[in-house]
């Protein structure tokens, strides 16, 4: 069973982090097809935020097409996001890439913005919205 | 979300409703009009003064208007009392009893609708023991058991006032949980005055600003939000018609201003949707704008949809 976690400073809209979070859970593999989601009373009983509001993440989840509402049963995921477990060799190459990247002495930012760049490159996103006065 | 079909479509409606406390003194409320939609949680706020303790003090059939009518859950109120629970700001308890005492109170003063082992489960979640008297527990201990009470009696509509103000965030955190989660699982009905408004925002999904007496704000939050804009640019409070401009602060050569939009808005503005906390503080700071009421929490002035 996942854990929402509500941060109420970061400005993001509280339904829109449940989303975030349950498309995390499906890209770690800590959700997978046929798992069912906590129930509303369950993550509002845990969050204590409004009834509506997880309604809405999960009606949005089941938009995207990765959950699906079985009527009395409780809400259920489809399919995964990313297909990269955890322990994926993807992520052991990254952790490795991450581990020289530091002996070569480059800093958090650093590899932020490294990494930043080289995934805007492989992987553009046409409608990003852009900060204002930057286009 | 269920409701059963006893549950009708609106939980409070009040019309022309006033109070007045003594002839000399200015009245609690006055000519109030509002709707409250079954099956929301509805924030009750407003200045110190406003008249929230009194609206849900009406509710619960403990003051009687000196003007207007008030129906809850399309009854008058006291009539149905088995079915709304109310939290005085209080929370009048017998000190001298124990908690299963207080519990089992509960269950003699609402015999037909009492969940003995729902309201057990409360107290025991805040590793309660049954034997404790009321007299040795916290504020927020006794809040708890309180909260127990009321929702024991499986309310369709609860009144809470200022229910959290005595609590650690631990405590608030956990029992607004519980109040969610009934909220979730029954469809509850609640209305709850409360002066933290980042409380509120997560907790609740529909407003009632009182002032002067009377509804100044009411509706969906999402939808009060929704026709409120944050502009900023330069120009004057005279440029933004036909806009309704609620507050209007300077800002370095321009200013800054809360509007209620009426059509588009002119592309030479900045503009943003505000926050709860900006649109409460907006209506807080400028006590003449115009009421906005949404349709749903408008008394309508004819028959009353099913």
């Amino acid at each position: 069973m996942v854990e929402y976690r509500i941060d109420r400073r970061s400005g993001v809209a509280t339904y829109v982090q449940i989303v975030q979070q349950t498309k995390q859970a499906l890209r770690l593999g800590l959700l997978e097809p046929g798992d069912r989601l906590p129930t509303a009373r369950e993550v509002v009983e845990a969050t204590a935020i409004n009834p509506n509001t997880v309604l809405k993440a999960y009606r949005e989840l089941e938009r995207e097409g990765l959950v699906e509402a079985r009527r009395g049963l409780g809400t259920f995921v489809r399919r995964t996001l990313g297909a990269q477990p955890a322990d994926s060799p993807l992520r052991a190459e990254l952790e490795s890439w991450a581990r020289r990247a530091r002996a070569a002495g480059l800093d958090r930012e650093d590899v932020d913005a490294l990494f930043g760049s080289v995934l805007d490159q492989h992987f553009p996103k046409p409608d990003e919205l852009f900060p204002e006065g930057d286009q | 979300m269920s409701s059963t079909s006893t549950t009708p479509a609106v939980a409070l409606e009040a019309t022309g409703l006033g109070k007045r406390y003594g002839r000399k003194a200015a009245p609690a409320l006055d000519d109030c009009s509002f709707r409250l939609p079954a099956g929301r949680i509805s924030a009750l706020v407003g200045p110190n003064g406003a008249g929230k303790s009194t609206l849900l003090a009406l509710a619960a059939g403990l003051l009687h208007p000196t003007a207007g009518t008030l129906r809850v859950l399309g009854a008058a109120p006291g009539e149905l009392r088995d079915r709304v629970a109310y939290l005085g700001q209080n929370k009048p308890l017998y000190p001298q009893l124990t908690i299963a005492d207080t519990l089992r109170m509960g269950a003699e003063l609402n015999p037909s609708r009492w969940d003995a082992a729902y309201a057990a489960r409360i107290v025991e979640e805040g590793a309660l023991h049954p034997g404790q008297k009321i007299r040795g527990l916290s504020g927020g201990q006794r809040t708890r058991v309180a909260l127990a009470l009321a929702l024991g009696k499986r309310p369709a509509l609860m009144l809470l006032d200022e229910p959290m103000a005595d609590l650690d965030p631990l405590a608030r955190h956990d029992l607004m949980g519980t109040l969610m989660a009934d909220a979730a699982e029954h469809g509850t009905t609640v209305l709850m005055s409360s002066h933290i408004v980042s409380e509120l925002a997560d907790v609740c999904d529909h407003l009632l600003l009182l002032g002067g007496g009377r509804i100044r704000l009411g509706g969906g939050i999402d939808d009060l939000l929704a026709a409120h804009t944050l502009v900023t640019g330069r120009g004057t409070a005279a440029d933004l018609a036909p806009h309704t401009v609620v507050e209007s602060r300077p800002a370095g050569r321009g200013l800054t201003a809360l509007i209620r939009r009426e059509g588009p808005v002119d592309p030479a503005w900045q503009t943003e949707e505000p926050s709860l906390e900006e649109l409460l503080l907006a209506h807080l700071r400028s006590p003449d704008a115009p009421a906005l009421l949404t349709p749903a929490t408008t008394t309508a002035p004819l028959a009353v949809q099913a």
